[in-house]
Parts: structure tokens; C-alpha cells; sequence
């Protein structure tokens, strides 16, 4: 638990952060991924730019139907807010359950994207309700799909000094929405988290997005699943189909690891499915 | 006897210090001048060192010196200290450093020595080792197959040792008659101890005085002074070792490791103060572990329910080397407690000491015993399954009788007292049993699955008669001392050898004198853990303190107070024989204006200027203890569980322990030593378990892969007592540390195993995580 040698900055402005981030330097936001990955030497930055105090990066606004979420809000402010509780509250609830109240105080929802774990929580609602990702460099801004961002495991489409200013993402109020997880009981990270939304017109479901994490190495938006449900009652047969299609949808992009096989987290990504829809039904 | 103090859940003593952070650990203690270690350490599980190039390291700032294997042939290697006889042991050498072979990761090979921790660390990084590697064997019955990786020359296909208890032949023949005979191979998983301190270890030379004090994180000082002293050949006299507040134990700090002779012969050998303190992933590879026993295991019955006979072979896994104590715990510790609180008359136990690729392992809370009853409650629970009988039936038809003052058992221990009937009966009143039955079966109707565990326990603790210790091959003493000492102005200091570290023990025995002698319980203070201020003992482990430690510190008491009640008579010119005492206060018979208080009678030992004939003064006296018996606490505890089909997860609902320690010096810490008990009991059934690869790397490294239990996972315990005195202890008092760890984890594993025995699942390893219960529930109806 000793990182090696590095600098420290704090940065006042976005403008000012991008000025001082150098090559082999790294944004440091709540710290709860990149210290401890820092003090088991698995990561050895020289120089760390800290983001956590820019106030231009912590508002969460709500405005032309989307949400803005600034890059170093933290959890716990993103899963109180009442923005987010109408306009996604599946993205609040996803929130609620990063780790315990001391690590929401403290992490990040773009701290959290840009580590990219796949057992995060926030990213599979992220990628369910087609949010974006504001990404500002010295050369400028680009703003990329949340199904771009994430890549592959702990690979995002940011490049080295590249800073995460806002997170949008779209107004789903008229939507109804849940996050589940089955936490894994050690770290509590989701051994499978599911977002689903669901546009219902009377019993029947008019379009529905699903996301998937946890199971995966990088949070899947799972097409087959949403069609499947799409049209339908929601009745058994529909979400016996879903379930199939979820799993065609996930399959390559499947992890597991000796104590939670991937068989039993493709399973789980299904019951977790049906506990989504259920929740979101309320 | 006072009663007031004696039974009072007053609050520990020790909290508030430890609460606000004020306590003072060993890394807590900074030594001017000193250097900071970090030790190099073995990434391989199973490799030849073929070279060390320090030479770059030797460069980097802040770096005073490196020293690798080749370097510290005056440091003798690390010694195991319990030598089971007729095993025929072999105790393959454990140098500080590896310096041919690394035989475990986490295995040291070289130390740095610079001026902050930060440089040590970049300087161990910084030291290449080149490394051929060797095969690996990390499974403890893999190990012992012909063809298997060697890991010493000298330990001949990895055995350690062979430990017999019983006559196999009439076990056999037992078995051969039997109705009904039930086996099982039982995974006993290896267990990452996980105290709330990682272990440290700080040490200072005095070459003028040729004194070396090492402070550490030590459950009993004065065996690390011993071995300290064998290790770097410095007389004992000379040796001062230290426990600052320890941060937990459960055993992992009994042991005396390689760091801590290293400090302390880099202390000698660089003339400064040396510190070195482990991260948590340092103490998750190379401070030891629990467990790790794959047992065969049968058990023999009549049809009509009589309980024949257990026959048990374990292959035990010792790691790499033998830690200090590791033979005792899966052979004297274990196969001793097969008969458990039953009248079972045919025992047989094979223990075989494995070498593997991985952590030593040793004494972890309640050693060899959990062991030993888990494979005893869930034979019984299988024995019911095969006989379709009720396992509380069951159980009740083979209880051994209550019993006041010793009843030998068929493993040769002499039990003190019992009363199992009573304690099974209030915890099953506790949980409904009859009722919970009825609800089960109407729950499954609704597809719910519950599960009731029910487990009646005995175990031998309070670590025991010297003369036994001897027999058995341990080596050293297993009494205790202690002095009570009285300060002129009547506050007094109560000196033990032994070493608690968050037992709540400076409480616990205060009260003991207390209630022995009178003075208020915020006199008195109970001091330990250095052994220069403190007498002999053999430290705190083994449920021990409060039975040995205690029972020293109730005789120094009685012995203070005869000198109390002759010094008053003397005083107040009456006879000894018209004294009486209540509360701290001596009176004659029939006048009872006329009293000395204890104070004032301490006051007059001290000034002593009026003393009776042949009386000394001062007051204070001191007590060597040998037990003359081991203690044998016991109780029922239930569990009740439902299980999730859908994802294997599984809810404990109620957890009811009803345990006997004897009368309750504070119900309190005996309450917190069952919670914290059964907490980690549980944890084994349900969530801890140390993953190796094929490769020996440890999988479980960190709190995010090796699950602790958390507060979420529990229902608030429901607990009972009985209350059943240790004929030979002067209170009366048993141990209470480790009940809670031994009758736990097969509770609700049974439960587990009850709630899915609808679904046709039988057997599933330890843990029962959610995806082990999955997969089993699919193996066995097809996923269906
Ligand atoms: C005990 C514990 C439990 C946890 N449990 C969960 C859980 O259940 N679910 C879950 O999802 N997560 C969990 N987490 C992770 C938590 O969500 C972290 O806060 C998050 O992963 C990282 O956010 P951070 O602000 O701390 O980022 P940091 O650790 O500061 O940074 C992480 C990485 O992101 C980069 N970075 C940070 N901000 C930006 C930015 N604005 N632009 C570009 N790069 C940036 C950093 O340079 C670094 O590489 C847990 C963490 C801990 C310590």
C-alpha cells in the first residue's frame, strides 16, 4: 500500500486542468479507484491533476430534455437529486448503490465511466437510455454515444489527457425505469446489474432499453431483449423470449471468474431481467 | 463472593481508547532514527532462485542496506514448536529469507532497509530476482499423491506427519456391523484470519547494554521472547518483547514469524531501530491461514439411532513450512473432539500434515475444534437423512448425560462438566422447533424454501494442564501467572503474563479481583503484554485467559485476603476466627462498628508499623495456575435460513445460541464474544474462502474477492444461556472466545442443506456462495 512517487496539482477550471495534465499524468476525481489501484502499484502515475474542486464539472442541470451531469459529480449527489429522480431514476438509483455512503461522498460518475470496471453499476444505465459523454481536450470537445465509450474491459474511447466534462442524458420521465444488481458479497459490485426502461401505452409495452453490466466486460446495450419486449404485454412468453434474446445479446461480451462463472451470471442476467421489468413496472 | 461486580455487564474498559483512535499500536510507535523494511517477496508460488541483483536497488535514495538469504546465516530459521509425537514429525527448515528455493507467494528473499517506507518499497521493487519456476501443488489431498510436486528434500512425499488416534481395525470392524453407515468427503476450506491490525513489527538495539527490545503484534510476548532469543542467540534476559494494543488476533498472531526476527536481527546488525509494518495484501499471503482440510469421513449408526462410531481421514494442509504451532491443530485439537457431546464409543482419526505451495497455516479461532464438530454435526444431520429420523431426535437419543465433575469420553479427554439436555432444550424452545417444522412444509407448499440447522456442541478450551502440553509435544507450559499488586493508597495492579487483544479481558478479570477482594472495579488495573513488566505466561489463545489467567488471579486474591483478615484481627486485637468480610470490609463478630477496610489494611501492610508476628509486609502476592483440567464449554445453536432457488442466494433469518461457560463474569463480553464468534463462523459456511489457482497465486487477495462478513448479512442473535460450573476452576468460569466459531458454520450449513434437500441437492464445499447453490440446485434436478 505504498504508490511510488508522484506530483500533485489541484486544478481551479476545467481550461486549467487541461493545461496541466501531462503525459504520463492522470485526472484524480474521488480517488476510490485510482488510489487504490496507485497503492498496489498497478498503476504508477507521475503526476496526478486533481478535478474533485472544479465547480464546473459538479452541477447536475436539467434542461431541452436532458439531463447534464457534470463529470466529477459525485454518487451521492447524483442519487439525491431530484433532477435525476424524475428525469432517470434508474441512473439515481444505480447511484444509490455504488459501494457505501462514504464512497458516494466521495466517487464520481465520471470517475466511474472512465475506470470503466465492469461490475460498476451507473455504466449499464448509461448505455440502456443512449446517454453521452462530453469529453474535452486541449484540441477541443467531442461528445461520443455511452455505447461507443465503453470499449472493452477497463477500455473507454478517452485518450490520454482527455477530461470528462458532462454526462447528458435524455429525459426518460415519462418512461418507467428500474436498476437491479445482484451485489457480489465482498466487493458489492454488481455480479450482474440490469436497467431496464419501459414506454408503456396501457398493458402494452411500446419500446423498452436494457442495459447489462456486471456479467460483461463492458456494459451492453441489449437490442434483442428490447425488441423482444417491444409490442408485447409483458406477459410470460415475452419475457421468456427476452430472456433468450438477452443472452444472444450479452453472450460475447460474457466474463466470469472462478467463484462466479460465467454460466451462472448469464442465468443471472436474465432473473435479473424479469426483477427489472418487475421493479419497473412498481 | 461479592455478587454485585461479579455477573455485571458493566462497559469494557478498553472501548474508549480503541473507539476514539487514541489506542497505541505497535506502527503507532515511532523510533527516532529508524529505518523502514520492506521485504522482497517470492511473486512464484514454487521456484528455484537463481540469482538476486540488489545492485540497482542498493543505489536509490534512501537506501542503507539489502540483505538477502546468503546474508543472515546467524539468524537460525523459524522453529515449530509443537511436536506431535508418534507422527513421525519432520520439521523441515524455515529460514527467514529462502534463499535456494521460494516455496509460497509471499515467501521473503531479500529485506531493504531505508529511511522511508515509500524508498523501501520502490527499492524492493527495484531488487531482481531471477526465478526458475518449479511445479506446484496447492490442494492438500493432491499434495499427498505419489508424483505430486516435492517441496522438501526432506519431508518425503510432502507428509509431514501421520497422527492415529484410535485402534483402526476395531473402528473397521465397528463400521463393518453398522445398520447404517453415512460417508462424505468434506472440504474444510482454507480462511484468511483478517484481524482489524495486520501484523507489525518494530525493534531497537542497545549495544551498550547488549538489550534488544522488539515491539510486535503478538498474542503472547513471552514465547516471542523465547524464540527470538533462539533465533538471534541473544540471552532471553536480554530480550524485551513488547505488545503494544493488539488489533485482533484469532490466532494469526500467536505464531512467531520471519519479519519479526528479521527487525530484530537488521536492528543488531545496522546498530538502528528498525520498523516494518505488512499492507492488508502482505497479510492476506503471508500471514497465516485457517483450515484447509480435505477430510473422508463416515459415520456408523443402528437403525434405531445409536451412534456408532466416526472414522475420519484428514489430509491437513500446512503450506510451505510449519508455522509455530500447526501441528497441534489439526491432531490434538481435532481428532480429541470427535465424540463431541455424544456418547459415541468407536473414534478413529487419521491426520496427515500436508506440505503444499501456499501460506502456512495455523491456529485460527477456535483450531481444530470447528473442524472437528463440523464434520461431527453434519455426519449426525446425514445419519437422520439415511435413518428418516428427526436430527433433534436424533441428537437428544445420544447425548451423554449430565454430569458435575468429570465423565470420560472414548478420545481419552476427561470432560469437567455438562449439562447438554438443558441447553438443547431452551435453544429449541428459543427457535420453535415444532412449529418452525409446520411452517417449512406449508412454505414449501408456496415454493419457499427454509431450512432449520440445529447443532449441539461441545469443545476443549481454556488451554490446559502443563503436563498434558508435555505429553502431547508442545513446547512449553500451559499455566499462567499473576500478581496482584496493592499500592499503598489502595489502587491496585494486576499483572498477568498473558496477552489479550481485544477481548475485552482488562474488564473481565478487574471484575474477578473485584469481586474477590472488594476494591472498586475503577481501582483496579489489569496491565500485560511487556515481558519485563509482566510475569511469566504463555499468552492468550485457546479460550484460555479467563480460565487460567483468571483462576491465577482469584487463588493471588484469596491469598491477599487471608493476609487482609489476619492483618485486621492483629489490628483491631480480636481473633482471626471472629474476622468476618463482606464488600471489602473486615469486621469482628458480634461489633460491627469496629471495621479495616481493604484499603486501610493495605495501607497498614505497607507502612507495617504494627504487624503480627512472622508477617511480611507489603501487600501483594502472586499465583502460578496449572489447570488441572482442560474447561468444556457446550450449547445448542439453530439456525434458520430460506433459500432463493432462482439465484442460490441465501437469507439467515434467526440465529438462537444458547451457550454454558459457566457462571458469567459479564454478559456483556460474553455476549460480543458469541456475536463476534458466530459472525465469523457463519462466514465460513456462507461467504470466506481462499482461492488458489493451479498456479499457487492467490485469487482471494483483496476484501473485493475474499469476502468478510458484513452486519447486513445478519439477523440480530437471539441468545440463551446455561449456566453449568467447572468443577475445578476456583469460579467455576469455562472459556467463551471460540464456542462461537465451533458450533456456527456446520448450524447453518446444515441449515442450508436442510432448506435444499427438497430440491436433491446433498453436498456442496464450503462456501455456500450464491453460485455454488445455484450450480448445485441445477445439477441436481437438471435445471428443472
Ligand atoms: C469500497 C468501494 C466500493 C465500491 N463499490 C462500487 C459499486 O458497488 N459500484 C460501482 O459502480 N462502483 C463502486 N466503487 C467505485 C466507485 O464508483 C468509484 O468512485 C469510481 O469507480 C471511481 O470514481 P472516482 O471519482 O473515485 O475516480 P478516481 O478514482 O479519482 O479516478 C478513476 C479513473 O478515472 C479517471 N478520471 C476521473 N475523473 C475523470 C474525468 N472527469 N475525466 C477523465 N478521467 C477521469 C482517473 O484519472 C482515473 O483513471 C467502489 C469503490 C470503493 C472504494
Amino acid at each position: 500500500m505504498w504508490p511510488q512517487q508522484f506530483d500533485y496539482q489541484r486544478a481551479d477550471s476545467i481550461a486549467g486542468a487541461l493545461a496541466a495534465i501531462g503525459a504520463d499524468g492522470k485526472f484524480l476525481a474521488g480517488g476510490h479507484s485510482l488510489l487504490p489501484a496507485m497503492k498496489l502499484r498497478l498503476s504508477t502515475p507521475d503526476q496526478l491533476v486533481d478535478i474533485s474542486r472544479i465547480d464546473a464539472l459538479r452541477g447536475i442541470a436539467n434542461g431541452n430534455g436532458s439531463l447534464s451531469i457534470g463529470g466529477a459529480a459525485t454518487h451521492a449527489d447524483i442519487a439525491a437529486s431530484a433532477a435525476v429522480g424524475a428525469a432517470c431514476p434508474a441512473l439515481a438509483q444505480a447511484c444509490g448503490m455504488v459501494g457505501d455512503q462514504a464512497v458516494r461522498n466521495f466517487g464520481t460518475l465520471g470517475g466511474n465511466i472512465a475506470h470503466a470496471d465492469p461490475a460498476s453499476d451507473p455504466p449499464s444505465v448509461l448505455v440502456a437510455v443512449g446517454a453521452s459523454v462530453t469529453i474535452a481536450s486541449a484540441d477541443g470537445e467531442r461528445t461520443v454515444g455511452a455505447e461507443d465509450f465503453f470499449v472493452d474491459l477497463f477500455e473507454t474511447a478517452l485518450d490520454d489527457g482527455e477530461l470528462i466534462t458532462s454526462i447528458n442524458v435524455p429525459d426518460l420521465s415519462d418512461h418507467q425505469m428500474a436498476y437491479v444488481k445482484l451485489p457480489h458479497p465482498a466487493s458489492r459490485y454488481a455480479i450482474v446489474g440490469v436497467c431496464v426502461a419501459l414506454m408503456m401505452d396501457g398493458d402494452t409495452c411500446g419500446h423498452a432499453h436494457v442495459g447489462v453490466g456486471g456479467a460483461t466486460v463492458k456494459a451492453v446495450k441489449c437490442a434483442g431483449a428490447e425488441a423482444a419486449l417491444a409490442g408485447s404485454s409483458l406477459d410470460d412468453a415475452a419475457l421468456s423470449a427476452a430472456v433468450a434474446a438477452l443472452s444472444d445479446d450479452i453472450g460475447e461480451w460474457l466474463t466470469g471468474d472462478v467463484a462466479y462463472p460465467e454460466a451462472y451470471r448469464s442465468a443471472m442476467a436474465g432473473v435479473f431481467l424479469k426483477r427489472a421489468i418487475s421493479a419497473a413496472k412498481g | 463472593m461479592s455478587t454485585r461486580i461479579f455477573g455485571s455487564g458493566i462497559k469494557r474498559r478498553e472501548d474508549p481508547r480503541l473507539i476514539t483512535g487514541e489506542a497505541r499500536y505497535t506502527d503507532d510507535i515511532k523510533l527516532q532514527g529508524a529505518l523502514h523494511m520492506a521485504v522482497v517477496r517470492s511473486p512464484y508460488a514454487h521456484a528455484k532462485i537463481l540469482s538476486i541483483d540488489s545492485s540497482a536497488a542498493a543505489g536509490m535514495p534512501g537506501v542503507r542496506a539489502i540483505f538477502t538469504g546468503a546474508d543472515i546465516g546467524d539468524l537460525a530459521g523459524l522453529p515449530t514448536a509443537w511436536l506431535i509425537p508418534d507422527s513421525d514429525l519432520k520439521t523441515p527448515e524455515h529460514p527467514a529469507l529462502a534463499s535456494d528455493v521460494a516455496r509460497y507467494v509471499g515467501d521473503g528473499v531479500a529485506i531493504v532497509l531505508a529511511d522511508s517506507r515509500y524508498q523501501a518499497q520502490d527499492a524492493a521493487d527495484a531488487v531482481m530476482v531471477d526465478y526458475e519456476e518449479l511445479p506446484v501443488v496447492v490442494d492438500p489431498h493432491e499434495a499427498a499423491q505419489a508424483g505430486a510436486p516435492q517441496l522438501h528434500d526432506d519431508v518425503e512425499g510432502n507428509i509431514a506427519f501421520r497422527w492415529v488416534m484410535g485402534d483402526r481395525e476395531a473402528a473397521d470392524a465397528v463400521f463393518e456391523a453398522a445398520d447404517v453407515v453415512v460417508s462424505e468427503r468434506i472440504l474444510q476450506q482454507r480462511l484468511l484470519p483478517t484481524a482489524m491490525e495486520p501484523r507489525a513489527a518494530s525493534a531497537q538495539y542497545n549495544a551498550a547494554t547488549s538489550e534488544l527490545t522488539l515491539w510486535c503484534t503478538t498474542q503472547n510476548p513471552h514465547i516471542h521472547r523465547f524464540i527470538i532469543s533462539a533465533v538471534t542467540g541473544l540471552p532471553e534476559n536480554k530480550v524485551r518483547v513488547i505488545a503494544p494494543e493488539v488489533g485482533g488476533g484469532f490466532g494469526s498472531k500467536i505464531p512467531c514469524y520471519p519479519d519479526e526476527a528479521l527487525v530484530s536481527w537488521a536492528a543488531k546488525k545496522l546498530g538502528a531501530p528498525i520498523r516494518w509494518a505488512e499492507t492488508r495484501s502482505e497479510n492476506y499471503l503471508t500471514t497465516i491461514h485457517g483450515r484447509d482440510h480435505v477430510q473422508f469421513v463416515d459415520m456408523a449408526a443402528s437403525n434405531d439411532g445409536k451412534i456408532l462410531g466416526v472414522r475420519a481421514t484428514v489430509y491437513a494442509g500446512m503450506g510451505a513450512y510449519l508455522s509455530t504451532a500447526a501441528p497441534g491443530i489439526p491432531t490434538i485439537l481435532h481428532g480429541l473432539l470427535y465424540v463431541g457431546p455424544y456418547t459415541i464409543d468407536n473414534v478413529f482419526c487419521e491426520s496427515i500434515g500436508v506440505m503444499t505451495n501456499a501460506t502456512p497455516t495455523d491456529a485460527y479461532r477456535g483450531a481444530g475444534r470447528p473442524e472437528a464438530t463440523f464434520l461431527l454435526e453434519r455426519m449426525v444431520d446425514k445419519v437422520a437423512g439415511a435413518l428418516d429420523m428427526d436430527p433433534v431426535a436424533l441428537r437428544r437419543q445420544n447425548l451423554i448425560p449430565p454430569f458435575a465433575d468429570g465423565h470420560e469420553v472414548a478420545t481419552t479427554l476427561i470432560y469437567d462438566s455438562g449439562d447438554y439436555e438443558a441447553a438443547f432444550d431452551k435453544a429449541l424452545a428459543m427457535a420453535g422447533y415444532d412449529d418452525f417444522r409446520a411452517q417449512q412444509a406449508q412454505a414449501l407448499q408456496a415454493g419457499r424454501y427454509l431450512g432449520i440447522g440445529v447443532t449441539t456442541y461441545t469443545e476443549m478450551c481454556g488451554l490446559g494442564p502443563s503436563q498434558v502440553a508435555g505429553a502431547v509435544g508442545f513446547q512449553g507450559g500451559l499455566w499462567e501467572s499473576a500478581t496482584v499488586r496493592v499500592t499503598p493508597t489502595g489502587k491496585v495492579q494486576a499483572l498477568i503474563g498473558a496477552s489479550p487483544h481485544g477481548q475485552g479481558s482488562e474488564t473481565t478479570l478487574a471484575q474477578l479481583i473485584s469481586s474477590e477482594l472488594g476494591f472498586p472495579v475503577d481501582d483496579i488495573e489489569v496491565i500485560h503484554g511487556d515481558t519485563t513488566e509482566t510475569p511469566m505466561g504463555w499468552g492468550t489463545y485457546g479460550s484460555r485467559t479467563t480460565p487460567v489467567t483468571g483462576a491465577a488471579l482469584a487463588q493471588a486474591s484469596r491469598k491477599l485476603k487471608e493476609k487482609a483478615r489476619a492483618l485486621a484481627a492483629h489490628l483491631m486485637e480480636a481473633n482471626p476466627d471472629d474476622i468476618e468480610y463482606a464488600d471489602g470490609s473486615f469486621s469482628v463478630k458480634g461489633s460491627p462498628d469496629q471495621a479495616q477496610s481493604i484499603q486501610e489494611v493495605a495501607l497498614m501492610a505497607h507502612l507495617a508499623w504494627n504487624m503480627p508476628e512472622g508477617m511480611d509486609p507489603g501487600f501483594e502476592e502472586s499465583q502460578f495456575y496449572d489447570p488441572p483440567n482442560f474447561v468444556y464449554p457446550f450449547g445448542t445453536h439453530i439456525a434458520i435460513v430460506e433459500v432463493d432457488p432462482v439465484t442460490g442466494s441465501i437469507d439467515l433469518q434467526r440465529y438462537i445460541a444458547v451457550d454454558d461457560c459457566g457462571p458469567q463474569i459479564n454478559p456483556e463480553i460474553v455476549a460480543g464474544q458469541i456475536h463476534g464468534g458466530v459472525v465469523q463462523g457463519v462466514a465460513q459456511a456462507l461467504c470466506e474462502g481462499v482461492i488458489y489457482d493451479d498456479s499457487g497465486q492467490l485469487l482471494t487477495g483483496t476484501m473485493l474477492d475474499y469476502c468478510l462478513p458484513k452486519a447486513d448479512m445478519f439477523p440480530n442473535f437471539e441468545l440463551g444461556e446455561t449456566v453449568t460450573p467447572s468443577p475445578h476452576h476456583p469460579v467455576g468460569v469455562k472459556g467463551v472466545g471460540e464456542t462461537g466459531t465451533i458450533a456456527s458454520t456446520p448450524t447453518v450449513y446444515n441449515a442450508v442443506l436442510d432448506a435444499l434437500a427438497p430440491l436433491g441437492v446433498a453436498q456442496i464445499d464450503m462456501p455456500l456462495t450464491a453460485a455454488k447453490v445455484w450450480q448445485a440446485i441445477q445439477n441436481a434436478n437438471g435445471g428443472n
